[in-house]
């Protein structure tokens, strides 16, 4: 007979982990918990290097024969570049006051998603090879060979990783994971080691301007589509333009909000307030995004992308460039557009038509965040808003991680949520603003194969939305981030929570009064405003 | 009778032995961060097993209806169902109370025959296990529901209904424009 286990012995199983020490550890890669290997296809496209199939699963990578000598040339370059590296390398003495701050590890329990820990896997292998203790004293000194098993641990912990710079806030030094986890894919890059779902938007991104690889007419049609959208619903129809050259405004959107709900109302949203100002604005059938994902393995690669955007404004011959609401976008643009493709003498300091507010803070970018703009439209009294058209709505927000931690943008969406909608309650303090929780799949992660670590990544931001939603009812999430819009109800749905996300600029044409309107009834949605009685649906039906 | 009021005396202990064995199943850095962090928000892994187990203590001694207990239990086994265990390793928890509430009451079982009340609070335990095979499931099919209408949401329905999608699914292969 073969044994069996029995109850009480399956009772007395140890699930204590092994105490290994972490140099020791290798890890597994199991379904849900990492991103597919990227195809050569969009490798060839982009000229990158080492372009053939693999397989993660694969014991064998099919790395090229001199691999390591790559890698180690691709770091010796990194760190005469970038003087941050060596410092980051350098100055962290492990303190730990970043180590409990990651959303994977507080949702994982996983030693190696604390970010001092995370960092630690590129830092043993530099002393190894660049410092005189690591040479000497190997791992007395923290230093450890580049094998393979170590490149593959990179690749597990790089891509578990959002580059949200939550745990850089907390490091006394100010040591920036996101810098060091998007040089360790740089690495990885440089031996072919890149995922498909961050390959195929930067392979479309690269051809067509945009991840989902849509050309300037089926661009042009989504938009044509919302325009009838937004008709159908409000009695209003946008008149936006495309390539136009001469407008004062060029208008970039990242694509998220034309092409998957709930981004889609967002976009209607736009569209529908610069109707109502009668902007002097265009939109670029090329510069159709905002977002990109080349920023997320490569500081080459995001420039790259990057480009299209004030050569776009150039061409155009336009004044000042307005862009949507997207996460990662921002931190591009706010931080790296001006030194990789500026300077943007051609353009003008930014000033709003409709109030002659001058953006100083964008002076050298000449781009501004439209929430800033619909804010300051507010401000000064400009627009005509019914809060009560959004009492459907009770409303949190989720502070999305680049806005926030790397353009300090805070109080403008708050100031146009609590003058669109009546209900509006915030998340507890150390789980917003520049402690906000990722959603767990920002930097390319959110690949549908990934899931798993998602789930545990977005926990602690859950978490924090079920405390609103139970105490206050809160029913809808809002965010300023084409990733959130689309990776937010996944998660929710995970975790059990009935809320539905929310773009800010739809809230603001649900609540906007035009001259002359017809009757309201339902919101962008197509959802039946409070206090409507159905009988006014079917009268105007 | 008599092992009731002993749970209930030394509830507290039992939780807290519970609580910690739990919490065995993590790396030595990650218990000392699930012990130390107190804040709900910034600790939510420990804060919903805290809940969790205390639910599922109450249901034991007091009984509750199957939705109920079933909520409790999910706070504990939603998140294990998303970490690194096997499907054995994410529902052993609730094994571990049997170990528990034997290695608390031992004196007390032996001196004030409470033996029988104690096989049978076992068999609720058990009960109880069965659950847990459910709800683990149950979280672990919503998974894969979720990633299939992820990759179907992936584009919007509105679009998708307008027919001016089509187009964009078929992308042309970079390949053939090499330049
Ligand atoms: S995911 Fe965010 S908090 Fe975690 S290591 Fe990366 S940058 Fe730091
Ligand atoms: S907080 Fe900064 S210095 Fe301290 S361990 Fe983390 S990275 Fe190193």
């Amino acid at each position: 007979m073969p044994e069996v286990p029995k109850p009480e012995e399956l009772m007395k199983i140890d699930y204590r982990p092994p105490e290994r020490p972490w140099m020791e550890t290798k890890p597994e890669f199991r379904g849900g918990r990492f991103c597919n290997a990227a195809s050569p296809k969009w490798l060839e496209a982009l000229d990158y290097p080492y372009a053939r199939t693999w397989s993660v699963t694969d014991e064998d990578w099919n790395l090229p024969e001199n691999w390591k000598d790559i890698v180690l040339e691709s770091m010796h370059d990194r760190l005469n570049r970038f003087r941050s590296l060596r410092l980051f390398f350098d100055i962290c003495v492990r303190c730990g006051a970043c180590a409990d701050k990651c959303h994977y590890f507080i949702g994982s329990g996983d030693p190696k998603n604390m970010p001092v820990l995370r960092a630690e896997l590129l830092r043993s292998v530099y002393r190894r090879y660049y410092t005189v203790a690591g040479k000497l004293l190997g791992k007395l000194a923290g230093a450890r060979e580049l094998t393979e098993d170590v490149l593959k641990e990179w690749f597990y912990y790089l891509y578990q990783c959002t580059e949200c710079r939550r745990c850089s806030v907390f490091c006394p030094y100010g040591i920036d994971m996101a810098e060091l986890t998007i040089l360790g894919r740089e690495l990885l890059s440089s031996v072919g080691i890149n995922t498909e779902w961050v390959m195929a938007s930067v392979g479309s991104c690269y051809r067509t301007g945009n991840h989902i690889g849509a050309p300037p007419h089926a661009y042009k049609d989504m938009i044509d589509f919302f325009c009838d959208e937004c008709e159908e619903v409000t009695g209003i129809r946008p008149r936006p333009s495309f390539n136009r050259k001469g407008a004062e405004i060029l208008f970039v959107a990242p694509s998220g909000d034309y092409f998957a709900d709930p981004g889609t109302y967002t976009f209607m949203g736009y569209l529908l307030l610069f109707e109502y100002l009668d902007l002097d604005y265009t939109i670029s059938g090329y510069a159709s995004e905002g977002g990109n994902f080349g920023y997320f393995i490569s500081h080459e690669m995001g420039k790259r992308l990057n480009y299209k955007i004030y050569s776009e404004a150039k061409r155009l011959g336009v004044k000042w460039i307005l862009g949507g609401e997207c996460g990662h976008m921002w931190r591009v643009l706010n931080q790296y557009m001006d030194t990789w493709n500026g300077p943007a003498d051609f353009l003008e300091e930014p000033v709003s038509p409709i109030t002659d507010t001058r953006f100083e803070n964008a002076k050298s970018t000449k781009m501004v965040h439209v929430t800033e703009f619909t804010a300051d439209l507010i401000k000064h009294g400009k627009l005509k808003l019914d809060k009560s058209r959004n009492d459907h709505i009770v409303l949190t927000y989720h502070d999305s991680c680049n806005p926030a931690r790397a353009m300090g943008l805070f109080e403008e969406p708050r100031y146009i949520m609590r003058n669109v909608c009546n209900n509006f309650y915030e998340m507890p303090q150390n789980t917003i603003r520049e402690s906000t929780f990722c959603c767990g799949s920002g930097s390319g992660l959110n690949a549908d194969e990934l899931l798993e670590v998602r789930m545990r990544g977005g926990l602690p931001r859950a978490n924090a939305v079920r405390y609103v939603h139970e105490k206050h009812g809160v029913n809808h999430l809002g965010c300023i981030c084409a990733i959130d819009r689309a990776v937010l109800p996944p998660l929710l749905e995970y975790w059990g929570l009935d809320v539905e996300i929310t773009g800010i600029h739809e809230m603001v044409a649900n609540a906007l009064v035009f001259p002359g309107e017809k009757k309201k009834t339902v919101d962008l949605r197509d959802r039946t405003l409070k206090g409507v009685e159905p009988e006014e649906i079917e009268e105007e039906e | 009778m008599k092992l009731d009021s002993l749970l209930s005396e030394k509830k507290f202990s039992i939780l807290e032995r519970w609580f910690n064995l739990i919490l065995e199943s993590y790396s030595a850095d990650t218990q000392s961060f699930l012990k130390r962090e107190k804040d709900r928000f910034d600790n939510p892994v420990a804060y919903e097993f805290g809940q969790g187990i205390e639910g599922i203590y109450e249901a034991l001694l007091h009984g509750m209806d199957r939705d109920r207990v079933s909520s409790f239990l999910d706070r504990i086994i939603s998140i294990r169902a998303i970490q690194d265990f096997s499907p054995s390793g994410a529902i052993a928890f609730i094994f571990l109370l049997k170990k528990v509430i034997r290695e608390e009451l031992e004196r007390e079982a032996r001196e004030n025959g409470i033996s029988e009340e104690l096989i049978e609070l076992e068999s609720r335990i058990d009960g109880l296990a069965l659950l847990s095979f459910d709800i683990y499931m149950k979280r672990r099919e919503k998974l894969y529901e979720i990633r299939v209408n992820e990759v179907k949401n992936r584009v919007s329905g509105l679009l998708r209904r307008a027919g001016l999608i089509s187009e964009l699914e078929e992308k042309p292969d970079p390949k053939k424009r090499k330049h």
